[in-house]
């Protein structure tokens, strides 16, 4: 059962050939077995698991299941989830049970799935590597060198090990698309305010937006289908209908308009991970799309813009863990700023304390001008070259990451390098649009993935485009090969 | 050397909305230690602010009230420090773009001279929580039931040149705060609390002078002392040879001083930038028309209208429109008392506001309302009782709930106009006091009032006084 | 080199971060290669182009003047490191 899609496993659950509680006692000793070694997940909720299941099994007994009741998943960290711990992977939230939950968490526990546990991912979703996490690296389950990327490295390999049907993820410069595009999985970044970040602990206010990682188009159908809609608790949430994903799939894409930008297709990329996104290209040109180059001129800004306008945000966004109210308290602390720097100093990791350092080093008196502002007015070059793009295409493709993934601790030493592997992922953040990334092959037994934009709230088009794709390929089929642990 | 004093005040009017400026929690006063602090006001993880509506509409009335500009775009942003009352490690507040921009006002000084200060900005932010310093072994306790309370700073242009232009300042903005309906202020619950950056420089100097920035005042009193004294403190020290440094001081009123709190120039970078959590808060035409169209009679207004329309003087329909709620008493009074404008006046201003302070209450909770107060004063005015009489029953109706018909009903206390009545106990003093007679028929006058006296003793007070001057006059 | 030892010390006062004394080198170079990636959005001028703070550049949503929330006192202090008599506590704050 944990090589198949949520659609899969939907059917199997209606159709009564499982029940929901063998499914998630499956995965619980999936999770027990292969976890030992992968490392995705931080805390796994087995009592309520099972308990949430056996309530599903009567929801289907009663006929009133909807389409992901009784359907086991797992949350990234970095949503609150009542009663549970919610850590962010981090050393200061590590004993912080969330007293609320997200809205994206409730309105799926409204659908009815099944909460497995929390998935590791980097400290606060700062990091590409999955490596900055205080429970410590995720592995990826394609090759247990290489890293599964970042952030939310653990929900795309519990999808990928198929230790969960699907999982919640973030993604404030990629950290949805590139950990799927590195193992093999689906990953959708919705446009910003689709999905409330209400109780989704805020990394960059301005970038963050919650999605999926699942095993296929379809299922992040599914998946986007419970999350999304407007949340009164949330300013920046988007009062807009949801339309019916699934049933958008199948359109045609006789006509479609796809553009290349070539700055995603220059130096840098690696070519046997551009010839997996060209053999992609024919199938969409065999599907009926027209394939045009476009031009995103400001691209290479995207990193440098980023990281003024993250770190700034997540500066003032992660001075509420003080030590006073919740979370981390450094051991007798001696005076008000000693509880301060040593809970701080001792609760947070280095890249954390590297970002908030670097934020409040571009706000700070003199310097705003020539860095935050400047940033955000570069931030409207880039957007704008993305809707002078959409004037003359439907959807913009291109690689999600320029490599496959590497090898754990390779690009530790250096946070440039370890930043560059979000170069095709930030921009679309700073913009806001809806991406999602899809398995388009392997190099080296490593998988690669092929990013699809869209414009503003063209989520259904998105899915659309990159089923069709799904229906004639199976990249997204494929599943790592693992080894039981003991 | 002739110094000129320059302030500016920094106001901070708490606008009485029912829930907080960003959550649902209630901002109710003397709620036990942080049961009013929900998951919003803690800055708990994950938690974002939403804007309650009501502080928009407060915003904009203070703003058409003194003839400010709205901004149709304004913005928040965060301001960064660490204080274990700031829950998120920043406050929301306005910067670069406050919902009220340039507005002035007019105040009156004591002698009657009025001048314009300008109102540089208002902006609207949260408060933060409380520190309690008492001891809990050696820690200080955190209350944040106040976090997050809506508060409209206001800022002023350094037009101010003394204490007392200070005090009439302040005093104005707080009868408009409480005329607009946003603000009670309350200064004692902190509702109304101001900060003060005062400076001096030689008479004709252009240049300002270092400032130093007095916080949190919380009386009429003490800002006068405190500039005062402050002022008093940079003189000397600048006579001496000293330097004035750029800082914020405590007023402590029981030692009556200013002393430094922490240098400016070492520790304050707050980083301000656009809080992401919020969009702009944009307001247009129809909106700010709406706002004007529920502005209700402003202070300077209403009371030109009291001169005009109640022939009242400048100084009593200063005292009566000093507040909304003590003007609205007395229309009420002067309806009840079918006009008698000018008894109203004087009964309120003098017995009533006299009661008021002596029990601690404000009109809002008078023991005395307007309609049995005005049924009094009716009496007064047709001759029923007596101006000394009236405060025999003034006093009754404060005491209990009779109307004042009852009270002289069933005391016995009207008046008597029965001249035959009044002629026969004058002529019973006059055979009494055949020596006083005498003396004032050889030209004592004044013994005149001993004879008036004599009347109303014998009479209980009840005699109508105008009779009886009449009568004695005649007989003696 | 844009920030030396002494200004990461002071941008980690301001963040109130403890940093290690012998952190700090690396902290500062790592800062630095950071400011140096950044410092090429000097490449071109932007002056007249308006900041953009939010890819959705739409207004402010208003609350309603209600109170929605209940104490939940206890059930939040469970997370609190140090209370008593319903207070948060730390170390003694000096005005």
């Amino acid at each position: 059962m944990h090589t198949q899609t949520l659609a899969q496993i939907s059917a199997a659950l209606h159709a009564k050939k499982i029940s929901s509680e063998e499914l998630t006692r499956d995965y619980l000793t999936r999770i027990k077995s292969f976890d030992g070694s992968i490392n995705a997940y931080i805390t796994v909720t087995e009592e309520e698991a099972i308990a949430n299941a056996q309530r599903a099994d009567k929801l289907f007994a009663k006929g009133e299941a909807g389409a992901l009741t009784g359907v086991p998943i797992a949350h990234k960290d970095i949503f609150c989830t009542q009663g549970v711990r919610t850590s962010c992977a981090s050393k200061m939230l590590d004993n912080f049970i969330a007293p609320y939950n997200a809205t994206c968490v409730a309105k799926l526990a409204d659908a009815g799935v099944v909460s497995l546990g929390k998935t590791n991912m980097d400290e606060f979703a700062m990091g590409s590597s999955n490596e900055t996490s205080f429970y410590g690296a995720v592995k990826n389950p394609w090759a247990l060198e290489a890293v599964p990327g970042g952030s939310s490295g653990g929900s795309a390999a519990v999808v990928a090990a198929g230790l969960a049907a699907a999982a919640t993820g973030t993604d404030t410069g990629g950290s949805i698309r590139q950990p799927a595009a590195l193992t093999g999985v689906t990953g959708l970044k919705p446009t910003y305010g689709r999905v409330s970040r209400y109780g989704m602990i805020a990394f960059a206010s301005s970038l963050d937006q919650g999605g999926s990682l699942t095993r296929s188009a379809e299922d992040a159908a599914m998946m986007l289908q419970a999350m999304a809609g407007f949340d009164a608790k949330d300013s920046t949430s988007i009062d807009k209908p949801v339309p019916d994903y699934s049933a958008e799939l199948n359109h045609s894409l006789q006509g479609l308009r796809i553009g290349l930008p070539k700055e995603y297709f220059s130096e840098g990329l690696a070519a046997e991970v551009e010839q997996c996104v060209q053999d992609a290209i024919t199938h969409y040109r065999k599907l009926g799309a027209e394939v045009v180059e476009v031009s995103l001129p400001h691209t290479d800004l995207a990193i440098p813009v980023y990281y003024v306008i993250a770190p700034a945000e997540c500066s003032a966004n992660l001075s509420r863990f003080d030590g006073v109210r919740f979370g981390y308290r450094c051991k007798d602390p001696v005076d008000l700023e000693d509880l301060y720097k040593r809970s701080r100093g001792e609760g947070f990791g280095t890249e954390v304390k590297r970002r908030i350092m670097m934020g409040a080093y571009v706000l700070s008196a003199g310097y705003y001008d020539a860095y935050y502002l400047k940033a955000q007015r570069i931030r409207r070059l880039i957007r704008d070259d993305f809707l002078q793009a959409f004037k003359n295409v439907d959807v913009i493709l291109g690689p999600t990451t320029p490599t496959p993934a590497f090898n754990l601790a390779e690009k530790q030493k250096d946070p440039i390098t370890m930043y560059f592997s979000d170069i095709y992922t930030i921009a679309v953040n700073l913009a806001g649009l809806p991406a999602i990334s899809v398995p388009v092959g392997f190099v080296g037994g490593r998988p690669v993935g092929m990013q699809l934009i869209g414009g503003l709230f063209e989520e259904a088009r998105l899915l659309n485009v990159a089923h069709k794709f799904q229906m004639e390929t199976d990249w997204h089929l494929q599943t790592p090969i693992l080894k039981a642990d003991q | 050397m002739q110094w000129e004093v320059v302030i500016g005040l920094e106001i901070h009017a708490q606008l009485n909305t029912k829930s907080k400026i960003f959550s649902g929690a209630s901002t109710a006063y003397g709620a036990a230690p942080n049961t009013q602090a929900c998951e919003v006001d803690l800055g708990l993880p994950g938690v974002l602010p939403v804007l309650n509506e009501e502080v928009v509409r407060m915003a904009a009335l203070f703003a058409l009230a003194i003839d400010a500009n709205v901004s149709r775009h304004s913005v928040f942003a965060r301001k960064n420090y660490f204080y274990p009352d700031l829950p998120k490690g920043y406050q929301i507040s306005q910067f670069e773009r406050p919902i009220v921009e340039t507005g002035s006002i007019e105040i009156e000084l004591e002698d009657g001279t009025r001048k314009i200060i300008g109102v540089t900005r208002a902006h609207l932010e949260e408060d933060a929580g409380k520190s309690l310093h008492e001891d809990f072994h050696g820690m200080t306790g955190i209350d944040l039931n106040r976090a997050g309370t809506p508060l409209l700073e206001i800022v002023s242009e350094p037009d101010m040149r003394s204490a007392q232009e200070a005090v009439a300042y302040m005093k104005k903005i707080h009868s408009l705060v409480q005329y607009l309906g946003i603000c009670d202020g309350n200064m004692a619950e902190g509702s109304f609390r101001c900060d003060a950056n005062v400076s001096i420089r030689p008479q004709g100097q252009k240049e300002l002078g270092t400032r130093t920035e007095l916080k949190n005042i919380n009386s009429f009193r003490f800002v006068e002392r405190a500039i005062n004294y402050e002022v008093q403190r940079q003189i000397e020290l600048i006579e001496e040879g000293g330097k004035i440094t750029q800082e914020t001081r405590l007023y402590d009123a029981d030692a009556h001083e200013t002393r430094s709190m922490r240098s400016k120039e070492e520790a304050m970078d707050y980083r301000y930038f656009p809080d992401p959590d919020l969009l702009p808060v944009v307001i247009d035409d129809g909106y700010l028309d709406a706002c004007r169209a529920t502005l209700p009679e402003l202070p300077d207004a209403k009371r030109q209208r009291f001169i005009d329309e109640y022939a009242l003087s400048v100084d009593d329909a200063g005292v009566l429109t000093s507040s909304r709620d003590l003007a609205a008493y007395f229309e009420a009074t002067v309806v009840a008392a079918k006009g008698e404008t000018k008894l109203a006046a004087n009964w309120i201003m003098g017995e009533v506001i006299g009661g008021l302070n002596k029990s601690g209450l404000d009109i809002t909770n008078s023991p005395l309302s307007a309609e049995r107060l005005g049924g009094m004063l009716i009496r007064i005015a047709d001759d029923t009782i007596s101006g000394k009489i009236a405060k025999q029953v003034f006093e009754a109706l404060w005491q209990s709930d009779e109307e004042a018909d009852a009270i002289i009903e069933s005391r016995g206390l009207k008046q008597v106009t029965d001249s035959g009545a009044i002629e026969k106990v004058i002529d019973e003093i006059i055979a009494n006091n055949s020596g006083q007679v005498e003396q004032y028929r050889a030209g004592k006058d004044k013994l005149f009032g001993f004879f008036v006296g004599q009347v109303m003793k014998a009479m209980q007070g009840k005699a109508n006084p105008a009779q009886v001057n009449e009568i004695l006059k005649k007989k003696l | 080199m844009v920030l030396d030892s002494d200004k990461v010390k002071k941008i980690a006062h301001l963040a109130r971060l403890g940093i290690k004394e012998e952190d700090i080198p690396g902290y500062a170079q790592d800062l630095n290669k950071i400011l140096g990636l950044v410092e090429n959005m000097s490449a071109i001028k932007t002056e007249a182009i308006l900041p953009l703070a939010h890819p959705m550049e739409v207004a402010q949503r208003l609350r309603a003047d209600v109170v929605t929330e209940v104490d939940q006192r206890v059930h939040f202090q469970k997370n609190a490191p140090a209370v008593e008599a319903g207070l948060y506590l730390v170390p003694k704050v000096i005005e």
